[in-house]
């Protein structure tokens, strides 16, 4: 009965979490704000989405085997998928494919294999898609539509979606502003925010997301009940979504009481744009946050900060993707600054000192 | 009673029921025992029997040398068959000096010397030379000699006496099996080394994931004022020494310092049976209850075995594997090690014996690391492994070092929670191991250097007296050199080379 069993020291035991499952619960979470959007939206966000995850893989599938890396074993992570999932998300729904290719090559050849693949990269990957498409084809990516839900008599068939997606022939007159970026152009035309409110949805359709904007990120509600399922999942805390919000929440309001014909409210930027989005699914990406829980309450802080500096000084109406990317390369320092406290030791590292002797018991 | 939270740990999926109801049972003496010289921390004993003898139970068959050590007892009468190299209960598979015991079947306990007869009233130091005599060790795994913890009262104020029955491992059961059926020889034991040590109060701490423990233990202890029982959370590694101190008395023992700096010593429950056998029945420490579970076994148990019965007896007296196991481990399944093989003796730190299944240790490939931050979250010491592996893996150990590695003590909890399955453990037992090799290294270098300094030193001295010696006798004819100056000189280094 001589049985080898030596590999390596223990533990001999190991809890049920996979990078896979982990993922995969991402995935499962984002499903239900991402069904709305598609169904919102329509046929032309359907085929737009799977070219775009789809385009995703296949990038992965290349720089992998490009790489010399096990191909299959590696997709079977499903970061390329969620990777491309929140990209399509973040683009207008009836963007014109290679527009969604495009951003797959940037987020996934140049943001995270160039620096080595998964858990390497310094940038959120799907936010470096989204970036870099923003600024090199401004029109095609701040051109919204209003709701077109499926079977709806306003909803393009599937043959006009084809020709939306693949054909470039974008109907005329659906096109219509983002919240914010109403707000942006009004104020550029010296009109206050108090009367440019008027125009934009009231808060219930901001909050279940009727309402035009990205493909994904309409509807706070759904997003929110994805995040608190991830959240009961332990798959991400509270820490970086809470802070997000809040930093965003108190500049907001602060500025918002000291001038509100200037300055939308608090509660408008929370229910406007990707802040839901990016607050329970961007910021929280592992491998570009903080890993110490103190680190994400300042990373989520500075992106809500963040977030509405741009949103109010800065040329772009919405500035989610830009502000995370700006906290990704504070990542490193946030987490050499923010290292916990070591048993026995004061922060610097030293040993305690010995606590005065215990007095004897009357 | 107040208690105090613990940094970071996990909740381990238990499986404590497969042994938790099983009585002790005691294993049928083997046809042959092998008892290594060394089964504890510090200098192996030194034999005191040759091939051949006819040897008693309880008789010292090898005798403690050095600071740090303990003493080995026959565990049954029989014949010394042999001395000799045998393969040690450890992960390296390196033989070391063993004694072949052939027991006669008789079980005749040797001539004990008379039991402490009131052991409150004896001076500290006849306890703590029985239980020196007695062979006793920490039998919550460490195998750290029990006497000259209970001499700690001498060197520092100490004001609780910290019994130790968390057992936070998953699958052992060994202490709440103890605790549940031997409560007042605990109990006893544990006021003997209160007494020895000079502390008032003995707090006996027990994970609440045994409350029949706790119940039984609770009621044994209410007949003594001074000793209490408290449910600690079910939080793995809350056994560990400096954690439990935390949790029960909210002191934080600094780093590099003994929890005995703070007024607290740390025993094992049965370390204090083992203790109460010594001092009331003269008995050494030559059986212990080892837990034999885990997914593989067919029959679990918890199996009082004489030290030294080798392991695969033990199995086969639990019926064996019911499936191939994918590792045997000897201790719990967070901090055990590796057994090399079932031929192998259990020894005094030997708590469990489990085998367990590939499903049990869920062993998967290792992938990329996410930076997902639990392994952080879930340190009980503080650290960060997550950038000490990175360190670790690149060979920049003197980084590693500077982040605490050499502070983890291989809890295994990041290992555990990790989803990329990166044996992180492994990686902080290498580094450990190669620092403290390095720091050995550089002492040694140090000390040469000390030496050949003040060598130099005292060459120059001595030539110097020489000099003036000579030129004190001669003033006339300082420029001439002394005839013999090389073979003084010669004379100078041999003196201080010795």
């Amino acid at each position: 009965m001589s049985i080898a069993t030596l590999k390596k020291s223990g533990p001999f035991a190991h809890g049920f979490s996979s990078v896979q499952k982990t993922m995969f619960l991402v995935l499962l979470a984002l499903t239900p704000a991402t069904l709305f959007n598609l169904y919102l939206f329509g046929w032309p966000a359907i085929l737009l989405f799977t070219v775009t995850v789809g385009a995703c893989v296949a990038v992965e599938a290349g720089c992998l085997a490009m790489a010399g890396k096990p191909v299959k074993a590696t997709l079977a992570d499903c970061s390329a998928i969620l990777t491309g999932w929140l990209l399509a998300m973040s683009l207008p729904p009836w963007a014109p494919w290679w527009l969604g290719v495009l951003g797959a090559i940037f987020a996934i050849a140049m943001a995270k294999h160039s620096f080595g693949g998964l858990g390497q990269n310094v940038f959120n990957p799907a936010m470096v898609g989204r970036t870099v498409l923003l600024i090199s084809y401004p029109v095609a990516m701040t051109t919204w539509i209003m709701p077109h839900p499926l079977f709806s008599a306003s909803a393009p068939s599937l043959l006009d979606a084809f020709a939306i997606t693949f054909g470039g022939h974008m109907p005329d007159a659906v096109s219509a502003a983002s919240a914010l970026g109403h707000i942006k152009t009004e104020l550029t035309r010296h009109i206050p925010v108090t009367e440019s409110m008027a125009h934009v949805p009231g808060l219930m359709d901001m909050m279940f997301g009727y309402r035009a904007g990205s493909l994904g990120e309409t509807s706070a509600i759904l997003i929110l009940a994805g995040g608190l399922f991830l959240m009961f999942k332990r798959i991400i805390s509270w820490h970086i979504p809470l802070s997000v919000m809040g930093g965003l929440f108190v500049m907001a309001a602060l500025f918002h009481a000291a001038d509100p014909a200037r300055y939308a409210s608090g509660t408008f930027h929370l229910v406007s744009g990707a802040t839901f989005l990016g607050a329970f699914f961007i910021a929280t990406d592992y491998v570009t946050s903080p890993v110490s829980k103190k680190g994400q309450l300042i990373f989520g802080l500075g992106c809500g900060v963040l977030i509405w500096l741009i949103r109010n000084f800065a040329g772009y109406p919405e500035g989610v993707a830009f502000a995370v990317l700006l906290m990704n390369g504070l990542t490193p320092i946030i987490d050499k600054y923010t290292r916990p406290r070591a048993f026995g030791r004061n922060r610097k590292g030293e040993p305690l000192p010995l606590p005065p002797l215990p007095k004897d018991k009357p | 009673m107040k208690l105090f939270p613990i940094r970071g740990g996990i909740h381990p999926d238990y499986r404590k029921e497969l042994a938790s109801e099983k009585a002790i049972v005691a294993l049928p003496m083997p046809s042959a025992l092998y008892i290594p010289l060394q089964q504890h921390i510090g200098a192996p004993a030194e034999v005191l029997v040759n091939e051949g003898d006819m040897v008693k139970k309880g008789q010292m068959i090898a005798r403690n040398q050095g600071a740090v050590s303990a003493a080995q007892h026959a565990p049954t009468s029989g014949r010394i068959r042999t001395v000799t190299e045998v393969t040690a209960p450890h992960p390296s598979g390196l033989p070391q000096t063993t004694i072949i015991l052939e027991p006669d079947g008789k079980d005749e306990w040797a001539d004990l010397p008379e039991p402490i007869a009131d052991p409150f009233s004896a001076d500290p130091h006849t306890i703590n030379d029985r239980v020196a005599q007695s062979g006793i060790v920490g039998m919550g795994g460490a195998a750290f000699p029990s006497a000259i913890k209970l001499n700690l009262g001498e060197q520092k104020k100490l004001d609780t006496l910290l019994l130790n029955g968390a057992e936070c491992e998953p699958y052992l059961t060994c202490d709440d099996r103890v605790m549940r059926e031997y409560p007042d020889e605990i109990i006893d034991g544990a006021r003997i080394m209160a007494h020895a040590l000079g502390t008032p109060r003995v707090v006996i701490a027990i994970e609440q994931n045994k409350p029949q423990a706790i119940e039984i233990m609770t009621k044994a202890a209410s007949a003594f004022p001074g000793v209490e029982v408290i449910g600690v959370p079910v939080q793995y590694p809350m056994g560990s020494e400096r954690h439990l101190v935390q949790a029960v008395t909210g002191r934080e023992t600094p780093a590099r310092k003994l929890t005995a700096d703070l007024g607290v010593v740390v025993h094992n429950v049965s370390t204090a049976r083992a203790v109460h056998h010594a001092v009331r029945f003269s008995r050494p420490l030559v059986e212990r209850v080892v837990t034999v579970s885990g997914g593989a076994i067919r029959e679990p148990k918890n199996v009082m075995t004489p030290i030294g019965t080798k392991v695969t007896d033990l199995v086969e007296f639990c019926g064996g594997f019911a499936v191939r196991p994918e590792s045997v481990v000897n201790g719990g399944p967070m901090m055990g090690q590796p057994l090399p093989t079932l031929d192998v003796p259990v020894v005094k730190g030997t708590s469990g014996i489990l085998a367990l299944t590939a499903g049990e240790v869920n062993d998967q490939p290792t992938s990329a690391c996410i930076r997902c931050g639990s392994c952080i979250t879930v340190c009980p010491c503080g650290l960060s492994p997550v950038e000490m592996s990175a360190f670790i893996r690149k060979d920049n150990l003197e980084s590693a070092a500077k982040l605490g590695v050499m502070d983890c003590f291989s809890c295994g909890s990041c290992s555990w929670v990790c989803p990329s399955h990166i044996p992180l453990v492994h990686y902080f037992n290498y580094a450990k191991g190669a620092l403290n090799d390095l720091e050995r290294e550089l002492r040694k270098n140090e000390r040469v250097k000390t030496l050949a300094e003040v060598r130099v030193i005292r060459i120059e001295k001595a030539a110097e007296a020489k000099r003036a010696a000579l030129a004190a006798r001669k003033p006339a004819s300082d420029n001439v050199p002394p005839a013999n100056s090389g073979e003084a000189k010669a004379a100078t280094e041999e003196k201080a080379n010795t």
